[in-house]
């Protein structure tokens, strides 16, 4: 039956601007502190108080928007949005309506259906379009839980004038997972350019979205339904499927779909409803009288554009086309931008991108995930990564031997070398054990024997690294080479 | 000691030289307010921080130190400005107990210069009103006859400076209200261009209208004023970065080939025969001392009126939002829901004319009504500019009276407030198009009440003004002192 149905889906991101400071004012944006700490007659708007816009959230916001293909409008004004609520100060939220900061972006990006273990079954690259990105304040947070009077309500104002970009996007995604995908994409973005650090526990990213369904091939959309409270990826892909199936049923049984909006929970895994149109509020947008119209001037958008990463989903690409990586390990490795940066100065010096993304991915990931570290602060630097794997590479040690090589060097931050030195006590060193290696070396490589004794001396390295292998890497080197010799030349 | 025989740069230098204390001048303020309580022209009165403040002055000068330019001068506030720990009422129920955490910039140039401030001066509530009649705080009376209103809504700065209890004060106008209570109250009343002082610390009525000004006795006292208040202030980005001109210097020049334009729109229906003959008499003065008149023609100014009630209500519809009981002010009790406390605080909180403007502006922002009502007054509004534009073409300053008559009776136009926005009709332009706008007393009526004219100038030449003020000033040579208050 679900096939009959397409669902229609947009999404309004907001995302935090990490600026040190407000938008409007110099409190302190940091997460966290005592409430009402970070306030000033601004931020608190108290009568007589005026909002003076903060430089620096235009380059953050102009960045974000370039990253998303975006138009900046060169002179863009705020707004005053118009509600009642007691953690908005003002009575109103200074925001932008008619000429926003910037207008008609898009993304291309994989998406893919996931099957019922939550795997992908078929990525295809996808272009969703976005209406917008513009700036405004955040309002405070009512606070409930664990204040000293039950019966009373409290409002922690240090959150009211953090710099926010909403981003909405068109009606392009047909299913919760291209909303999900855009989503991730999205937040990866933010977090390349440096301009929000993407925490949605914190609301640093929150999303709220608008869906509704029609039967496939309808030109007409369906009405709309706005969804909120999806502050988490998993909560926003199980809202809308529910949500899908929800309005799917009501259609089927003949009934109309209000025009509302719904608050997931989670706890119940089902969305309610929260306030009908007839609720609705009417905004009454006017532009904002106490700020000049914000002009961002085409040499900062030009200096910012130059010095924009190269970009999640280019990047991807471009692991995929120059190191032949797969289209999993491309989009793992650059999931983020430190992990991309990793992998390329692993690949640098040892010059294998395979061994680099497996070695990142498998051993490396996991020993940082149980630390809880960033891979930008790994012990194990990439440097040091990539002389492993030249070791390996030349039959210096097994792979088998290396991760235990890997271990050690991730706990004592030393060089490879040294390390695999130090565990030179499992190192077989005597003669008859090495002849053993070394005769079957021979034995089975009679090609590169009869070049060797051709004159093709270059070949001792590939016996060594045939010998090592053999040994599990454990070999001594030195009386490989002293063994491997007389072999070869008798 | 009269503080009405007094001007602030006389003062300065006696100060300086030891003639007279700071502490005299403003006890002879505190005394006169006290002794003309019933005028109700403070809401709240200083008494021990400003002797405080004399005392400081008066050991400067002793110690020989350099006084700042406004040393030792009793200015009063109107009480929509923000001091840090001075109840600030905005002439409101709803701010009967705000003290708020900081000073306006004004305010705190003028302290800083030197200024006593003596007390926070009664207001229309929220600066809305043109009588000071719709104060919380009970209505304003005239000095000249105390029957009759002040004008407003800066009613309470006008009195106290023609009654002698201040030497100068500080008003707000958004359409009208440092003009029209200057004309009413004969004394002078400057609203500068838009951006020309910080409106930081202002509570706001009609953010893109509202102006800060002084009120003085003297025309030059008003150009001291406005050269300590004026100028850029990081706090309001709506303030300009022009340059300040040397105001007190630019008052000397005389105004001989200086263009004065005549509108004929503000000479017509609804205007006084008596303040007509004065306004005319002036403008024949200026004539004689060798201004050039010239017939200018400023051809919306039938539209200001609806227009400048479509803005100023839109802006203040937003602006009084946060006054919701939530955080500070007063707050209804016994609401049960959110919903419940918002509204009974703001219907018990504010008055009729406050409650009146604030349906009406979001009457004009609502869906389906904006671009019929705010988005087309947005566009006459740029008409109203070019007006200006043209006629500046011409001239270099334009002279209309302040207001159609001299004061009304208290209560007169209390009933029909279209009645009562008819007294700002020829102050409202100026605002609209964010030039500059100044009222003096040119004359007294038959009935013995003071009759302003107004100037209006270019956009950031107040210096102008102040010069044509100061010239036809002297020309006139009056005393506009009120008879003695019974
Ligand atoms: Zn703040």
């Amino acid at each position: 039956m679900r096939d009959k149905y397409e669902a229609v889906i947009g999404l309004e991101i907001h995302a935090q601007l990490k600026t040190d400071s407000k938008i409007f004012c110099g409190c302190s944006t940091r997460f966290g502190d005592e409430p009402n700490s970070n306030t000033c007659p601004v931020c608190l708007g108290l009568p007589g108080a005026l909002p003076v816009m903060n430089r620096r959230v235009i380059e953050m916001a102009a960045r974000a928007a370039l990253a998303l293909n975006l138009n900046i409008n060169h002179e863009s004004i705020f707004s005053r949005k118009n509600y009642f609520y007691p953690d908005l100060p003002k009575g109103y939220q200074i925001s932008q309506y008619d000429q926003p900061f910037s207008e008609r972006g898009w993304v291309e990006i994989p998406t893919s259906e996931r099957n019922e273990s939550g795997h992908a079954t078929e990525w295809q690259t996808k272009r969703f379009g976005i209406t917008r990105l513009h700036l405004e304040e955040d309002a405070g947070k009512s606070l409930h839980e664990g204040m000293p009077d039950a019966s009373k309500s409290y409002v922690d104002l240090n959150r009211s004038g953090v710099p926010l970009a909403e981003i909405v996007s068109e009606p392009d995604f047909r299913s919760s997972w291209e909303a999900y995908d855009y989503m991730q994409y999205l937040r990866r973005t933010l977090l390349y350019v440096g301009v929000c650090d993407g925490n949605m526990e914190e609301g640093s990213l929150r999303c709220d979205a608008n869906v509704s369904v029609r039967v496939r091939g309808a030109e007409k959309f369906g009405t709309k339904v706005e969804l909120k409270n999806l502050n988490s990826f998993k909560f926003l892909q199980k809202a809308l499927e529910y949500e899908i199936d929800r309005q799917i049923a009501a259609v089927e049984a003949g009934e109309k779909i209000p025009q509302e909006t719904r608050l997931w929970n989670e706890r119940e895994s089902k969305t309610y409803a929260m306030r009908s149109k007839e609720e609705a509020h009417d905004y009454r947008y006017f532009p904002e009288p106490d700020l000049p119209p914000l002009i961002t001037a085409e040499e900062l958008i030009q200096k910012l554009r130059a010095e924009l990463p190269e970009l999640p989903e280019a990047r991807r690409r471009r692991f995929v086309e120059e190191y032949e990586l797969s289209f999993e390990d491309a989009a793992q490795l650059t999931d983020s931008r430190g992990m991309a940066d990793y992998f390329e100065e692993v690949v640098r010096p040892s010059g294998n991108a395979k061994a680099a993304a497996n070695w990142i991915l498998n051993e490396l990931t996991r020993e940082l995930k149980s630390a809880g570290i960033d891979i930008a602060h790994s012990p194990l630097s990439a440097l040091q990564l990539a002389e492993m794997i030249k070791l390996i590479d030349s039959g210096g040690i097994s792979g088998k031997m290396a991760k235990d090589v890997l271990i050690r060097m991730y706990q004592s931050g030393r060089p490879a070398e040294e390390v695999v030195r130090e565990i030179g006590g499992s190192q077989v060193s005597d003669e008859a054990s090495i002849r053993a290696f070394v005769d079957q070396a021979i034995q089975s490589n009679p090609r590169q024997l009869e070049q060797y004794r051709g004159g093709k001396t270059g070949l001792f390295g590939f016996f060594v690294g045939q010998v090592m292998k053999l040994s599990g890497g454990r070999a001594n080197p030195q009386v490989v080479n002293e063994v491997l010799k007389n072999a070869l030349e008798g | 000691m009269e503080l009405k025989r007094l001007t602030i740069s006389s003062l300065h230098n006696r100060i300086a030289r030891g003639e007279v204390k700071a502490a005299d001048v403003c006890r002879a303020a505190l005394d006169r307010i006290e002794r003309l309580s019933e005028l109700n022209a403070f809401i709240t009165v200083r008494a021990d921080a400003a002797m405080a403040r004399a005392d400081e002055i008066d050991h400067a000068a002793e110690r020989g130190d350099k006084l700042p330019p406004l040393a030792g001068a009793v200015i009063a506030i109107k009480d929509n400005m923000v001091m840090r720990g001075v109840r600030t009422t905005a002439g409101s129920r709803i701010l009967f107990n705000y003290k708020p955490p900081y000073t306006a910039t004004a305010v705190d140039r003028l302290e800083t210069a030197g200024a006593i401030i003596v007390g926070k001066t009664n207001l229309d509530e929220f600066a809305m009103g043109s009588s000071t009649e719709n104060s919380a705080y009970g209505p304003v009376r005239n000095p000249w006859d105390t029957t009759r209103v002040p004008g407003g809504s800066s009613g309470g700065s006008a009195v106290a400076v023609a009654s002698g209890m201040a030497m100068g004060a500080l008003g707000s106008d958004t359409g009208g209200s440092i003009r029209q209570p200057a004309s009413l109250s004969g004394v002078v009343g400057l609203k500068p261009t838009y951006g020309r002082v910080s409106r930081y610390g202002l509570i706001a009525f009609g953010s893109s209208l509202d102006q800060i000004g002084p009120f003085a006795n003297s025309v030059e006292d008003a150009a001291r004023i406005l050269g300590v208040i004026a100028g850029h202030d990081p706090n309001d980005s709506t303030s300009s970065n022009v340059e300040v001109d040397d105001y007190v210097k630019s008052i000397s020049s005389d105004v001989s080939g200086l263009r004065v334009g005549v509108p004929r729109e503000y000479y017509g229906e609804g205007l006084d025969v008596e303040v007509k003959g004065k306004v005319e008499a002036s403008i024949m003065k200026l004539q004689e001392m060798g201004a050039e008149i010239i017939d200018i023609s400023l051809p919306h100014t039938e539209y200001a009126i609806p227009v400048y009630y479509l803005i100023a209500t839109a802006e203040a519809s937003a602006n009084l939002a946060r006054y919701d009981g939530v955080r500070y002010g007063y707050r209804a009790e016994e609401a049960s829901t959110l919903k419940a406390m918002y509204s009974r605080t703001r219907d018990q909180g504010f008055g009729a004319e406050v409650k009146r403007r604030i349906m009406l502006g979001t009457y004009a922002l609502s869906a389906g009504y904006y671009d019929q009502y705010y988005g087309k007054s947005q566009k006459v509004r740029s008409l109203i500019e070019g007006d200006f534009r043209n006629a500046f073409a011409k001239c270099d300053v334009i002279v209309t009276p302040t207001a159609p008559t001299p004061a009304f009776k208290l209560g007169e136009k209390t009933a029909d407030p279209l009645e009562m926005y008819l007294s700002d009709i020829y102050t409202i332009t100026a605002n609209l198009a964010g030039v500059p706008g100044l009222s003096m007393p040119c004359g007294l009526s038959s009935s013995g009440l003071p009759i302003g004219l107004q100037l209006i100038g270019k956009h950031f030449d107040e210096a102008t003004l102040l010069r044509t003020a100061h010239n036809l000033e002297q020309a006139l040579g009056a005393d506009f002192t009120p008879p003695p208050v019974m």
